[in-house]
């Protein structure tokens, strides 16, 4: 016996999302398996689709480097950038059209808590490090803060968080030769915590706007020590720690207390944006039907033959804490991550697919992973199964591995995500495809 | 037991800081990031003790599921408990005492329930309820939980022993003590479904689970049990039973707290042979099309508010009563949210920690109150108690609701 539906996904990422969402709105009750919460939580919030082209002429260039992306720019429209890409690369194999229904099954799941779905064009995000990232979509809560906006800026960080300093960060966007005065400051954060307070616990002493002592609030009091730097600034921006799931009325109290708008600034792990994603991603899969198990890894499978002697997986595998509980379906969906989510493991002599052993493209010596820079080109950067046009992995003679198996997400090799700044746009774009090709198959 | 690549393995990320309950509310508590790699850390060096701060913590285990590098925290705070009760704690003090007694609830209620009324008479006393606060440090705010009048085990006995004979389907229930003591209509549930499925039942002979005794530190206490449990369940899975247990802290503390604490012979093989008692049936038969059968407005089925325990969540079953219920007709389970109940087994019954019980608690008392039913649903005894004591909410077990549904009604299995 095992716990039976038509498609698993492996993964609960943003591309294990998407592809569970994907399959479920085809038709498919899906179950989706998560080794660990959601990575979702630890990650930005932004959506980035394409913000720098890495075009096939860069590769393999001398040391690398920085080189042509740099030069070139970040992308105003990611659509523009894809005929570009290698022949390899994800978008090219399924195609730009699924980059935008990946897009729009995301604007459709999220709602009213994002913005950027308005325009093809990327949205430059001021970061914590004073960088401007090119990214497709973005909280609400960022909106007021995008650096093509010509208002003038007061960056406010906190002692107690210091993922964050305002001042630096201020400096470099000016540095950079953003098109409005920035400055930055630090002040304390209002009330009584530890001086290692997680942030969790900071964002909902605003969210509840706790009392702060005397007589005043955590939002009442937070004002009152911005308030002396604000200048002439026309909009305040802070770290995105401005409540859990109540930012928009935290966000309003602010700026009306403050007189201008008040806007987040993406944040490093643990991220609220990140977390306040994943439960509305997971709310979406909740309202679709899909059933959910998290914190334990698929850890082993079966397959059985089909009529025309290819193999099809049958059931997978959990975890439990030493019991090995049985997963069936007839379609199966790996959205595990690359070498940072585990997806992809390696050893000094090969990297391989963690859950199912899929073929992984590499060169076979060793050294030919990497190059010298640390921003340079590296071959283990493209490290991942190869996948059709229709998600399915393929093996060494391209061919698929399995009958019944597609692949979503950082697991698909063929583009440096981190260079080209496109690892969500990745995860949906090939999510849904991954999801709508196994909900087409049961 | 060398925890040194579970320490190496935390890159300090502090997402275990934002999973802990206690955390959030008490601000003296650093957080399971230094109760876990850092307090390790730390004691590896002569001289230096335990920091007492690791009796703050709950042992709630939500940092395990929260760490994306798969750092054993509980394992750590349990080991680091135990040493600083073992090492630092006078074994005179009250609150020694006291955590003891809320450790070792089952022996206490072993002799309380031979005479269940007059034991609920005297407990349930308001001076005596003040003399346990001033006293022993156990707060006057609970109300005692009361003793059924007969046990789950002498009802077994009186009855016989099994309905059900198979070779085939055979599972050895692991009912704890509150079930055998106190919920003993959570046991009989069982009992009727898992017979109304075909399942032989055995009771093996049993002690408490431990957790009580993993969250106060009481390890020799836990290893006790733990001997007696994992030899009477090792017999029972040799003769073909799978070991079921309707409480998911007991099945966590079989599962996970055994292996990672203790090495007796057979440890291994009644973890991997060890299920909760609603993931073993979905496992194992067809739960959904029956229930898709029956309509719940028939035979008097409430609406429910669920919360899933922390160790039920721990385990990834926070989702299976939910997801089960969907298919009985006439009824909406709403699920009260991810927060913990606050009360985490014997946390909530001490004096000190009442408050922040409470204050935990509070997230999920007001979903439970916004949810469209008034009586609650849960998998954990002392999270029932926890809800019961917020919302004043009658709380079933899922065992119950599925006893009421294909047990009560004439619905084909």
């Amino acid at each position: 016996m095992a716990i039976e539906s038509d498609v698993v996904v492996v993964g609960g990422g943003l591309a294990g999302a998407t592809a569970a969402l994907s399959a479920a709105r085809g038709g498919a009750h899906v179950h989706l398996i998560s080794a660990n919460e959601s990575t979702l939580r630890q990650a930005s919030g932004l959506i980035d689709a394409l913000g720098y082209p890495v075009a096939d002429a860069d590769r393999g260039a001398e040391g690398g480097g920085a080189g042509a992306d740099a030069a070139a720019g970040p992308l105003a429209d990611p659509f523009a950038g894809v005929d570009d890409l290698p022949a390899d690369h994800p978008y090219r194999l399924v195609g730009a059209d699924a980059l935008r229904k990946g897009l729009g099954l995301f604007d459709d799941a999220v709602g009213d808590l994002y913005r950027g779905g308005h325009t093809d064009r990327n949205a430059l995000v001021a970061t914590t490090s004073g960088r401007a990232k090119p990214t497709a979509r973005y909280p609400r809560s960022m909106a007021p803060g995008l650096v093509s906006d010509e208002r003038s800026t007061l960056l406010v960080g906190f002692e107690a968080a210091t993922d964050f300093d305002a001042p630096l960060a201020a400096e470099r966007l000016s540095a950079a030769g953003v098109p409005f005065d920035v400055d930055g400051v630090t002040v304390a954060f209002p009330g009584e915590y530890r001086a290692d307070a997680a942030v969790t616990r900071l964002a909902h002493a605003l969210e509840r706007d706790e009392d702060a002592g005397g007589d005043r609030t955590t939002r009442q009091r937070l004002a009152d020590r911005v308030r002396p730097h604000l200048d002439d600034d026309e909009r305040v921006g802070f770290p995105a720690i401005l409540g859990d799931s109540h930012v928009e009325e935290v966000r309003a109290d602010l700026s009306e207390r403050l007189g201008v708008e008040v806007f987040e600034v993406p944040t490093g792990p643990p991220s609220l944006p990140g977390i306040r994603l994943s439960d509305r991603l997971f709310e979406a899969l909740d309202d679709a039907g899909v059933s959910m198990t998290t914190g334990t890894p698929v850890v082993d499978f079966e397959t059985e033959e089909d009529g025309a002697g290819d193999d099809r997986i049958d059931r997978v595998f959990i975890d439990r804490n030493g019991a090995r509980i049985p997963y069936a379906a007839e379609q199966f969906v790996l959205a595990t991550g690359g070498l940072v989510g585990k997806g992809l493991g390696s050893d000094r002599e090969r990297a391989t697919e963690a859950v199912f052993g899929c073929h992984v493209p590499q060169p076979d010596d060793r050294m030919e992973w990497s190059e010298g820079g640390a921003f340079a080109d590296h071959a283990f950067a493209r490290f991942g199964v190869r996948i059709d046009g229709r998600g399915r992995p393929l093996d060494a003679d391209r061919a698929p591995e399995f009958g019944n198996l597609t692949a979503a997400g950082g697991v698909v090799g063929g583009a440096d995500v981190a260079r080209e700044k496109s690892a969500s746009g990745v995860s949906l774009a090939t999510g849904l495809v991954a999801g709508r090709t196994a909900a087409e198959e049961v | 037991m060398d925890l040194r690549p579970g320490a190496d393995s935390c890159y300090k990320c502090t997402s275990c800081d934002t999973s802990c309950p206690v955390a959030e509310v008490d601000d003296s508590f650093p957080g399971p990031k230094f109760q876990g790699p850092e307090q390790w850390r730390l004691k590896r060096k002569e001289d230096t003790e335990i920091d007492d701060s690791i009796t703050g913590c709950s042992n709630c285990m939500r940092c395990d599921g929260a760490c994306p590098s798969d750092v054993p925290l509980s394992q750590m705070h349990n080991t680091a408990r135990g040493e600083y009760v073992d090492n630092q704690m006078t074994k005179l003090s009250r609150e020694y005492l006291r955590n003891r007694i809320l450790a070792n609830y089952g022996t206490l209620a072993g002799i309380g329930s031979k005479v269940p009324r007059l034991t609920n008479a005297i407990m349930g006393n308001s001076l005596v309820q003040k003399l346990n606060e001033r006293v022993l440090g156990i707060t006057a705010e609970r109300d005692f939980p009361e003793f059924a009048d007969q046990t789950f085990r002498s009802w077994w006995k009186q009855r016989g022993g099994p309905n059900v004979e198979s070779d085939e389907k055979r599972i050895a229930y692991f009912h704890g003590d509150y079930a055998n003591y106190n919920t003993v209509e959570v046991a009989k549930a069982l009992v009727r479904v898992y017979e109304a499925f075909g399942y032989e039942i055995l009771v093996p002979d049993q002690r408490c689970s431990g957790t009580p005794m993993f969250a106060n530190g009481m390890l020799d206490d836990a290893r006790r049990s733990a001997a007696v449990n994992v030899e009477s369940l090792g017999d029972a899975i040799e003769q073909g039973y799978d070991v079921v247990a309707s409480c998911t802290s007991c099945s966590m503390a079989l599962r996970q707290e055994y292996p990672e604490l203790f090495d007796f012979e057979g440890t291994e093989t009644v973890a991997a042979n060890t299920y909760d008692a609603l993931e073993y049936l979905l496992i194992n038969e067809n739960v959904i099309d029956p229930l898709s059968e029956v309509d719940a407005a028939d035979h008097d089925i409430p609406d429910f508010a669920y919360h899933a325990p922390c160790h039920s969540r721990n385990q990834g079953l926070d989702r299976q009563a939910v997801e089960l219920f969907r298919h009985l007709d006439g009824v909406d389970v709403a699920d009260v949210g991810d927060s913990c109940s606050g009360i985490s087994g014997t946390y909530g019954w001490k004096e000190e920690k009442y408050e922040y019980s409470m204050e935990i608690g509070e997230e999920m008392f007001e979903h439970m109150e916004h949810a469209a039913g008034e009586t609650g649903m849960t998998e954990c005894p002392t999270c029932s108690m926890q809800m019961e004591h917020g919302t004043g909410y009658e709380i079933d077990h899922p065992l119950q609701v599925l006893e009421a549904a294909l047990v009560d009604t004439d619905v084909e299995i």
